[in-house]
């Protein structure tokens, strides 16, 4: 049931690099029902966000930078505006075609890693593959060389219970690499991991940014991280009131 | 698919305590319809069986008109007897070969000091052995040629025998005494394991003349007639039908039953019996089916997060819910084997305890019992799949 690798939504072959922007948001607007009240998660944004970037996402609590993440991550639709991933226009495509642009083009990295407990390491870097219709041997081989990418060769197969928290989430960034996705969408990537364990993935994600030239998104409240980041984005009440470029 | 056979494989391997009692509804069930369903076969083909013993290519003659369907009526109607001469005149027909008339009655059996009150009785002649396929295994049967008269022999079943002979002495020639006439033994009847409602090895056997006198009546009970072939037997109706309106002045005040139609009778009833069974058991399957739903629905609970960073990761509502409804059909199909297993084997067991006891396993039996436990497995793992499908995976992903 997974859909056919070889095309794309948007019709491109699979290797073409578009030359759109890999985000590229015009007034997005996303609006809850909360029991009688409605709620704007997310007003009127519009931004844009070139290829090779490492952004932050900023804002305090409420302030609906979730919102946006989910938006960002295509597991939500907005209420209103236009979402241009890579081009392709998320916000008219079918619950099926968002499925399979996040196979393709989305890494998600989690706050508290999200791995399942019952595989071991190389089997959840390779669960993205077994969406994109890979065989058994290649989703191994490939979550293999992705794993040693992020130094965990030896840990290939131990259970999520059997890693460090740091461990743990260099399986979840194996994951997300695993498809050679357009950009990596971390939420609180070291919200979990105590300071000098955080210290290394955030050095791990500048590395692959700069190495590998994938858009780097983080969503965060921690100023320390931000401030590794390239580009800063504020958000309060659903709305952008800073966008800072680091010289 | 078959990673989430696998995946569903290694699910109840990491479970085993919950996989098995989520199976053991459908185990059950698919146990009980097997075996049940084996016994009533085993039933059909024991009475099948037993009605082959009874000779094939047989139509019976009894008196009295057929009122509603069903067996012979229990208190006749006739106008006419059905006599003696009847009979004879029968052999005349083309597709007939053996003519026996039948009269029943209980007498007295005494010889030396034993007394053995109301045993069966029956007067018949030479043809009986034939239509009936029931022969002597020492002696001879009753004479050719019961026309000559009312001669005083018998020959006794080996129920009598045992009976008044616990010694195993064979008493060839000695004189029993019926209702205090004399007739001498000339046979005894092989053993017969016809095992339908009577001992039909409990019987002892006159000459038809001698048993109109015994106990003095004119009219046959019933008259057993052996057709020349399977082929034959619609055209025998027909004739023996036909001679007995002509020497009754044109009443039917008899009938004529085909031992084929009584066998077919029995299946019926019996294959209704078996259904019966077998849909009881049936439902126990459907129990079994909702204790599936419910692990199911635990398991789609338990696994929320799991669903969330799958579908984070690129599966569509498609991939979860197929991963959940591989996941009960495994379930259901791995119980339905281990209880399709249990079932033979207890089939086979209770065959091997009891080799009378009549057990038939079928495939189609296995068959349809696994088929159901697939149906099973889909029907009620439909709905917690359609429920894991439809989570959204923003709620999914943030649950704890």
């Amino acid at each position: 049931m997974a859909s056919d690798p070889s095309t794309r939504p948007d019709g491109l072959p699979r290797d073409g690099v578009p030359a759109a922007p890999v985000i590229d948001i015009r007034s997005l607007t996303k609006r809850y029902v909360l029991g009688a009240e409605q709620v704007v998660g997310v007003d009127g944004l519009n931004l844009k966000i070139e290829r090779g970037e490492h952004v932050a996402i900023v804002g305090p609590s409420g302030s609906g930078k979730s919102t946006l993440l989910n938006l960002l991550g295509c597991l939500d639709t907005p209420t209103s505006g236009e979402y241009f991933l890579d081009g392709i226009a998320t916000h008219t495509l079918s619950d099926a075609d968002l499925a399979f642009v996040r196979n393709q083009k989305i890494g998600f990295i989690f706050q508290s890693f999200n791995l399942l407990p019952r595989f071991t390491a190389w089997q959840n870097v390779s669960l993205p593959l077994a969406y994109a219709g890979e065989s058994r041997g290649e989703r191994k081989r490939r979550a293999l060389a992705v794993l040693d990418k992020v130094g965990l060769a030896s840990r290939q197969e131990h259970r999520p219970s059997q890693l460090s928290g740091g461990e743990r989430q260099r399986v979840a960034i194996a994951r997300a690499l695993i498809n050679s996705p357009s950009m990596l969408l971390a939420d609180e990537p070291t919200g979990n991991l105590d300071t000098k364990t955080g210290a290394e993935i955030v050095g791990m994600f500048e590395a692959l940014n700069r190495e590998t030239g994938v858009t780097v998104i983080i969503v965060t409240h921690d100023p320390a991280l931000a401030a590794k980041c390239r580009r800063m984005v504020r958000i309060v009440d659903g709305r952008i009131v800073e966008d800072r470029k680091a010289a | 698919m078959i990673d989430g056979f696998f995946d569903a494989l290694e699910n109840i391997w990491l479970n085993p305590l919950r996989s098995f009692l989520t199976m053991l509804g459908v185990i059950i069930g698919v146990f009980s319809v097997v075996t049940l369903v084996s016994i009533g076969e085993g039933a059909k083909k024991y009475v099948n069986d037993q009605f082959a013993a009874l000779g094939s290519n047989v139509i019976i003659v009894t008196p009295g008109g057929t009122r509603t369907s069903g067996g012979p009526p229990v208190i006749t109607d006739a106008q006419h007897k059905l006599t003696l001469e009847d009979c004879y005149a029968l052999r005349r027909c083309p597709s007939v070969t053996h003519v026996a008339p039948i009269i029943l009655g209980a007498a007295s059996l005494k010889l030396g000091g034993k007394l053995r009150e109301r045993s069966t009785v029956i007067g018949t002649n030479y043809d009986f052995q034939i239509a009936r396929s029931m022969y002597v295994e020492h002696g001879q049967f009753l004479p050719e040629g019961d026309a000559a008269g009312g001669r005083n022999v018998c020959v006794i079943g080996q129920t009598v025998l045992k009976d008044l002979f616990p010694d195993g002495r064979l008493p060839l020639g000695e004189w029993l005494r019926i209702n205090q006439r004399p007739y001498r033994i000339i046979g005894i009847m092989q053993h017969n394991s016809f095992g339908l409602g009577f001992d039909i090895n409990d019987i002892v056997f006159i000459p038809i003349n001698a048993a109109k006198e015994l106990f003095d009546t004119d009219e046959m009970f019933e008259v057993v007639i052996k057709v020349q072939s399977a082929e034959r037997v619609k055209s025998a109706i027909d004739e023996v039908t036909v001679m007995m309106k002509r020497r009754h002045d044109d009443t039917l005040d008899f009938t004529v039953h085909d031992q084929g139609q009584i066998m077919e009778a029995m299946g019926n009833v019996l294959n209704i019996l078996t259904y019966a069974l077998g849909g009881i058991a049936a439902i126990s399957l459907l129990v079994g089916g909702i204790g599936i739903m419910n692990i199911m629905l635990v398991s789609v609970g338990e696994k929320t997060r799991e669903i969330g960073v799958r579908k984070a990761v690129g599966a569509t509502r498609g991939d979860i819910l197929w991963q959940f409804l591989v996941e009960s059909v495994t379930i259901s199909v791995a119980g339905g084997s281990i209880g399709a297993s249990v079932g033979v084997l207890l089939a086979l067991a209770l065959h091997w305890a009891f080799p009378k006891f009549p057990v038939e396993i079928k495939m189609w039996t296995i068959m349809v019992a696994l088929g159901f436990s697939i149906g099973v497995g889909v029907f009620f793992g439909v709905y917690p799949a359609r429920k894991a499908a439809k989570l959204d995976p923003i709620e999914a992903l943030r649950y704890e």
